[in-house]
């Protein structure tokens, strides 16, 4: 089932730059898309039109039924949660709790309902200890993360997330990707925008190129990686386990997604070539 | 192994920077952001700082460009020495003529109206002559490759070009030794290659010493001399980046390993003997076909 649809899309600055081109591109309900290509290739503006908070200078965005340019982004956030990519651009209230109940308090959340998910949300993001700060006194990974407990707190249909893991350590990526997992397993929508393509391999997303401000490739990540002349161009290398992969002479029929899955077959190997 | 703390690991270079005994509480905290740590930089060295959040990274670089104790007071125990200075006893001006700082987001570092602008900024506040700043500014230019763009505006530069910019106004002070706070996490994947191309060549050609901090270390392990550790507010681990990666106890740090790293020491667990860390994919494939 379709829920977000770019028809002919393009999008024009105030300035008179011309941001996205001619953009066609649906997403289907449960789907993980991650968008990839150069810095100004447009994906951030991509992003921003699946709540409204950019309307399309050509074309139409259709959101579950519904052209975004028919409603409001109050309404269809409801539906669509954004995490920018710089915190600072987000985060408004005095405290990290309001922060956080601020947009279920406007979705019209029962008041118990608002606590628990509260609770849940700074519990998970390790943010509990914040709960009377200021935002403003957070590290950047810590408003980062503050910006998706938002998010998540309210339930949205599709999570869009602008650069997650900048400024992340390796434990918060690692939680990071649970979320992901979680919220697969719960038929959420994700649409996700990142330069960290070690993040993004074992996820196995659907891959998104972008370049100039248009679509230049979109499929599995699987296949689009493997394609070294299309990267090139979108400034993106190559995940290493794939690289890895391409330089074994003895391989698997498909490259390795993780690590363990690399140990386990190398073991394998290993032994089976020993047995003989 | 070489995991070793103290100045052991610097051999022949002589220190640029030196840390003793360096333990420092925020005003409004509990607990200490540093706890003993000590350290020493050499000059010419590349040395990669990593983490997890919260370790205090941050907190050291600012010891050492001297933004602590000056402009963050605070409870301060040990000392600082850095090309000669004893950091807490040294006014910021002149601090910033030997040690140069690049954020992580240049748009926090470039404001002025034109490239070439931005870049005499430093100059101009020391009050270096005219032409001694005409010189420098085209030389850091040059260095760069932003001659190009000197008399564009910042706001018209792709990201990639301001970070280049914001370096090249680094550059123009001439600093000894210059600290970057994860200069390339906004950067996509090939511009944050060139930056980083750019790190070595000015560390080669200039002997100029950096000090990274950066969460995706696979960017920067070719290039660094050095890997430091740090958790809970001390340094845990130094030593050269193969060795470092290559011990066990790293990935329990929240250290961001490489996935190669991580799958040579999984395999050196599984009993499988290789014959040297591998730094790329394709190493490590090589050492797996000849096995």
């Amino acid at each position: 089932m379709t829920l977000i649809e770019f028809r002919n899309v393009s999008f024009v600055h105030q300035t008179g730059v011309t941001a996205l081109s001619d953009v066609s591109l649906t997403v289907g309900k449960g789907e993980t898309v991650a968008v990839v290509g150069e810095n100004g290739a447009g994906k951030t503006t991509l992003v921003r039109h699946t709540n409204g908070l950019l309307k399309p200078t050509q074309g139409s965005v259709v959101v579950d039924g519904v052209d975004t340019r028919d409603t409001t982004t109050a309404t269809l956030s409801r539906a669509v949660g954004i995490a920018f990519q710089n915190p600072d651009h987000q985060l408004f209230s005095e405290s990290v709790e309001n922060e956080v109940r601020f947009a279920m308090k406007n979705f019209g959340f029962a008041e118990g309902l608002i606590s628990q998910r509260l609770d849940w949300a700074l519990k998970f993001f390790g943010l509990e200890q914040y709960r009377k700060s200021s935002p403003l006194v957070l590290s950047g990974g810590e408003k980062k993360r503050l910006t998706l407990a938002c998010i998540l707190a309210w339930d949205p249909e599709v999570v869009v997330l602008d650069e997650p893991t900048v400024g992340q350590d390796s434990l918060q990526k690692e939680k990071l990707a649970q979320i992901f997992r979680l919220l697969q397993s719960t038929g959420k929508t994700i649409i996700i925008v990142s330069h960290d393509v070690e993040f993004l391999w074992p996820i196995q997303p659907r891959l998104v190129v972008m370049s100039g401000g248009r679509v230049v490739a979109d499929g599995k990540i699987s296949v689009i990686m493997a394609d070294r002349e299309l990267l090139e161009g979108a400034r993106v290398t190559q995940p290493q386990l794939l690289r890895l992969y391409s330089g074994l002479r003895n391989k698997p029929a498909g490259p390795f997604l993780d690590v363990l899955e690399a140990r386990d077959w190398i073991g394998g190997w290993r032994a089976r070539r020993e047995a003989r | 192994m070489s995991i070793t703390t103290g100045s052991s690991t610097l051999g022949e270079r002589k220190a640029i920077a030196s840390i003793e005994g360096l333990s420092f509480r925020y005003p409004d905290s509990q607990r200490h952001a540093l706890q003993d740590v000590s350290l020493e930089i050499g000059q010419g060295e590349v040395v990669l700082l990593a983490g997890p959040s919260g370790c205090g990274k941050s907190t050291l670089l600012r010891a050492i460009n001297g933004l602590i104790p000056h402009m963050y007071p605070g409870d301060y125990r040990g000392s600082v020495t850095v090309c000669g200075l004893t950091v807490a006893e040294t006014p910021m001006s002149t601090l910033a003529q030997n040690v140069g700082l690049l954020f992580q987001n240049p748009e926090n570092q470039i404001f002025m109206f034109s490239v070439e602008r931005d870049i005499a900024f430093g100059l101009q506040n020391l009050s270096v002559p005219r032409a001694e700043m005409r010189s420098r500014v085209d030389e850091a230019m040059r260095l760069l490759g932003v001659t190009d763009l000197a008399h564009r505006a910042p706001h018209e530069l792709s990201d990639g070009q301001k970070q280049r910019t914001a370096l090249a106004g680094v550059i123009a002070m001439r600093p000894k030794l210059i600290i970057l706070d994860e200069p390339t996490s906004l950067l996509d994947p090939k511009t944050a290659l060139e930056v980083v191309s750019l790190i070595e060549k000015l560390n080669r050609e200039l002997g100029i010493t950096f000090i990274v901090v950066e969460h995706r270390l696979e960017l920067l392990i070719p290039i660094a001399h050095r890997l430091v550790v740090m958790d809970g507010g001390s340094k845990v681990m130094d030593g050269p980046p193969q060795d470092v990666l290559a011990d066990s106890r790293v990935e329990a740090y929240g250290v961001g390993v490489p996935p190669i790293s991580r799958l040579y020491n999984a395999l050196s667990k599984d009993g499988m003997r290789l014959p040297k860390v591998p730094e790329t994919p394709e190493e490590l494939a090589e050492e797996l076909n000849g096995l």
